[in-house]
């Protein structure tokens, strides 16, 4: 069994990308299970066609305490047989979503939700802000980090982010770095640029996924692309990264860069323009 | 400035605990301060004390949802403290705030009346905030100079808990930072106060210590010590009763069975004053813990409190694991020694029928004034369970049982125990409840005696039933733990207790004409 997360800027398409993918492993006949650690429990509509399931910490609130659950009332089976867990949390501006995380998968552990299976992905929010969010890539857990970023110069700046993060746990705990995602903005050389960036960062960029409305489309319908329209060129696109994942090799520490250095790889690709003290805090009337 | 003229020209006066508020000085204060507690009429508390009594406010205590009034329990990170104390040479290291693991230190200093080393890792605001890596990390380097243990046993309170913190990458970094070296020896468990309580934390660092040590290079068939005898594991669990582990000793050694004891602390909290004061007595040793894999088979004594330890016996060591009810009294002692014999494939020594022999006749001796006797048990699952049966096989009646911290597999076994018995038919099991909601029952269904720990004194006072004191804490007695209570000499000694408590109560209450010699 590999366990793998998910990890990148609020709003990137992480959820997408990863529900893409794994439905396309599973499709392919890999026993899957998607574990979300978000508190909006978002991770796994599109493959249970529904707008939220059941979370964890939900239920666990409800029957008053975790050791009241039965497995099978959170852990439910999606399209090609994928078990989809939320760990959920509280509402926001309350109470602890970091440790509803921990709460949720130590349960999972200790009901024996991670059997008979080949892929365990987990699905979490934005950046590692606590403990808890790192959860998922500590000692035992998930061993490889995939990083869904794209041209625009604040997911790069996320994806540095998080790349130390993992190196901070890749000494104690041997989690590695698989690769980035770059899911397209349609930025200029986008490419190019997180190439550049993978190359900087010890890693690869694993797959380009194009921007496509058929996304969109599926999304809509609560289902992803694979299911949706299952010849649709950008299913082959997922298909393309699952296969990637499957067969990735390369797996490093990752060498995360200085903001400076950041700033010059985007300047280097013209995405931004060398510094000019003279037009800091001046307003567009002015310039 | 004081000199001593001045010190002998007024005399000490210390006064009693027990007069010091019957002082003029205080009643007066006292009623003065009632004024600004705004309190009501003695009558009116008076009033409403008794009707706390009642059936009727027995009925909203039971309804109660949201809280919790003297639950007997008490928190995980304690056991887990009890756990490493089993180990040779091991310094338990709790992470998280100082006044954790002070609590800890006094609470056992209290119930055994022996100094407790336990280390705290300190953490205060910033490391709440930040993590408290460093803190750990700084908590191992003090202690490896200090206090040179050969193992840490690492566990967390409520504050690591929440911040999530990674104890395995944190005790990596600690490597790392040369503040311990690469290959010195530490078990580490999650802990937290929130969920379950110490039974749960005793088992879950029993099992991090014994998985740690059972990978360690110790851990190699080729270098177990050769010996005829056959090797058993005995654990017997959040055990404070020192007196029991070494009476499976002796019993097993009587038997020609060579015992592991894993988790014994009865070196750490029963050490002798000979003019030295050592920080590590003894405990298990840790070759034996790395290789108690090998052994033939693993005794679990406590079955709630041991459940994750039994996983790994059962699935990691894939060792023959031999599950029994704590063998309190006859029956459950006859289960442990048959059990033991079966497994090691040895017979039952002349001496222990013998001493099997001598606890039947003491509980035939005494059956006069224990017979019959309505009694209230509270306590750990495991330890009321075992109880239960024994008072059952002296003839007792058990009304009310409480037990706080019990499991789900609680009600079943209670069942089991109180069916097989005819005098099991009056009683009423009650998992999760506290001693608030056993003082209604007491009040409202009266016993002749509670069975528990020191914690019971306050029910036992205020519906003058007297308490015979078994389990933990007990605070206000000496010497209790010194003594078995497994095993037919734990029997015996259990036996005496219980009926001297009767017997005083007897001769207390009795009118002049019957205060008898001969009892």
């Amino acid at each position: 069994m590999r366990q793998i997360a998910f990890y990148g800027k609020g709003g990137i398409g992480k959820s997408t990308t990863q529900q893409n993918t794994m439905a396309a492993m599973a499709e392919a006949g890999q026993r899957v299970m998607i574990v979300g650690c978000d508190p909006k429990a978002d991770s796994t509509r599109l493959i249970l066609h529904s707008k939220a399931q059941t979370s964890v910490i939900q239920l666990a609130a409800e029957k008053g305490s975790v050791e009241d659950l039965e497995l099978d009332e959170v852990l439910v089976e999606g399209a090609w047989g994928i078990k989809c867990v939320e760990s959920g949390g509280p509402e926001p501006g309350v109470g602890c979503a970091g440790r509803g995380v921990i709460t949720s998968i130590t349960y999972l552990e200790e009901a024996g939700a991670y059997e008979d299976l080949d892929f365990v992905t987990y699905d979490v929010l934005g950046d590692v802000v606590c403990g808890g969010f790192a959860m998922p890539i500590r000692q035992g857990k998930a061993q490889e980090i995939y990083i869904v970023t794209s041209g625009e110069m604040m997911a790069m700046y996320a994806a540095n982010n998080i790349a130390r993060g993992i190196l901070k746990y890749a000494h104690t705990g041997g989690v590695r770095l698989g690769g980035l995602i770059c899911n397209s903005r349609k930025t200029d050389r986008e490419d190019e640029l997180i190439m550049e960036l993978a190359r900087r960062l010890n890693t690869q960029m694993i797959h380009f996924i194009p921007r496509n409305n058929v996304v969109q489309h599926a999304e809509l319908r609560r289902m992803t692309v694979i299911e949706y329209d299952k010849d649709n060129e950008q299913a082959h696109e997922y298909r393309q990264l699952a296969n990637k994942i499957i067969n990735n090799e390369m797996k490093t520490i990752p060498t995360p860069i200085e903001m400076d250095e950041l700033e010059e790889l985007l300047i280097d690709f013209g995405i931004m323009e060398v510094e000019d003290e003279s037009v800091i805090g001046k307003t567009a009337a002015v310039a | 400035m004081t000199t001593p003229e001045h010190t002998s020209a007024i005399p000490l006066q210390v006064l009693d605990h027990n007069d010091v508020f019957r002082d003029e000085v205080y009643q007066e204060q006292f009623e003065n301060k009632r004024e600004f507690e705004n309190a009501a009429s003695k009558e009116e508390v008076e009033r409403v004390l008794q009707w706390t009594r009642t059936w009727e406010y027995r009925e909203k205590n039971f309804a109660r949802e949201s809280l919790s009034v003297n639950p007997a329990k008490a928190c995980q990170p304690l056991g887990a403290v009890l756990a490493g104390l089993g180990f040779e040479g091991t310094l338990p290291l709790v992470h998280g705030s100082q006044g954790c693991v002070s609590y800890f230190r006094s609470h056992f200093a209290r119930h055994f009346k022996e100094p407790v080393p336990a280390a705290s890792t300190s953490m205060t605001e910033d490391a709440a905030v930040f993590g408290g890596i460093n803190n750990l990390v700084e908590a191992m380097d003090n202690m490896s100079a200090l206090y040179k243990p050969k193992h840490i046993a690492v566990s967390t309170t409520c504050m690591a808990e929440v911040i999530g913190e990674d104890l395995f990458a944190y005790i990596g970094a600690a490597r790392e930072q040369e503040a311990i070296s690469q290959d010195f020896p530490v078990s580490y468990a999650h802990t937290p106060s929130f969920v379950g309580s110490h039974i749960n934390g005793y088992d879950v660092m029993l099992k991090g210590i014994l998985d740690s040590l059972s990978k360690s290079p110790d851990a190699d068939a080729s270098k177990i010590e050769k010996t005829d005898k056959v090797r058993l594991n005995i654990i017997p669990g959040f055990d404070t009763y020192v007196g029991n582990h070494r009476e499976y000793r002796r019993m097993l050694e009587l038997m020609g069975v060579d015992p592991i004891i894993l988790g014994d602390h009865s070196a750490s909290l029963d050490s002798p004053a000979d003019g030295e004061y050592d920080l590590y007595p003894g405990g298990t040793t840790l070759v034996d813990g790395a290789q108690a894999k090998f052994n033939r088979a693993s005794f679990i004594l406590q079955e709630s409190t041991l459940r994750r330890t039994a996983e790994l016996i059962k699935d990691v060591w894939k060792q023959e694991l031999v599950t029994l009810e704590t063998p309190i009294g006859v029956t459950g002692t006859d289960a442990f020694v048959t059990a033991v014999a079966r497994t090691a494939d040895v017979k039952v020594p002349a001496e222990l029928t013998l001493e099997r022999g001598r606890l039947v006749d003491a509980i035939t001796d005494s059956s006069a004034y224990v017979h019959g006797k309505r009694v209230a048990i509270a306590g750990d699952p495991d330890l009321v369970v075992a109880l239960t049966r024994f008072v059952l096989e002296l003839g007792m009646v058990p009304v009310h049982i409480v037990s706080t911290n019990a499991d789900s597999t609680f009600k079943a076994r209670m069942e089991k125990v109180l069916s097989a018995s005819k005098f099991g038919d009056a009683a009423t099991v009650w998992p999760e409840k506290d001693l608030w909601h056993l003082r209604s029952l007491v009040f409202t269904e009266p016993v002749d005696l509670l069975i528990g720990s020191m914690q019971l004194k306050w029910i036992g006072r205020e519906t003058d039933t007297p308490l015979f004191r078994v389990g933990f804490p007990i605070f206000d007695r000496h010497h209790l733990h010194r003594f078995p209570i497994i095993g037919y000499t734990g029997g015996l000694h259990l036996v005496t207790g219980l009926v001297n408590t009767i017997l005083d109560e007897l001769d207390r209450k009795a009118p002049a004409h019957s205060y008898d010699a001969v009892r």
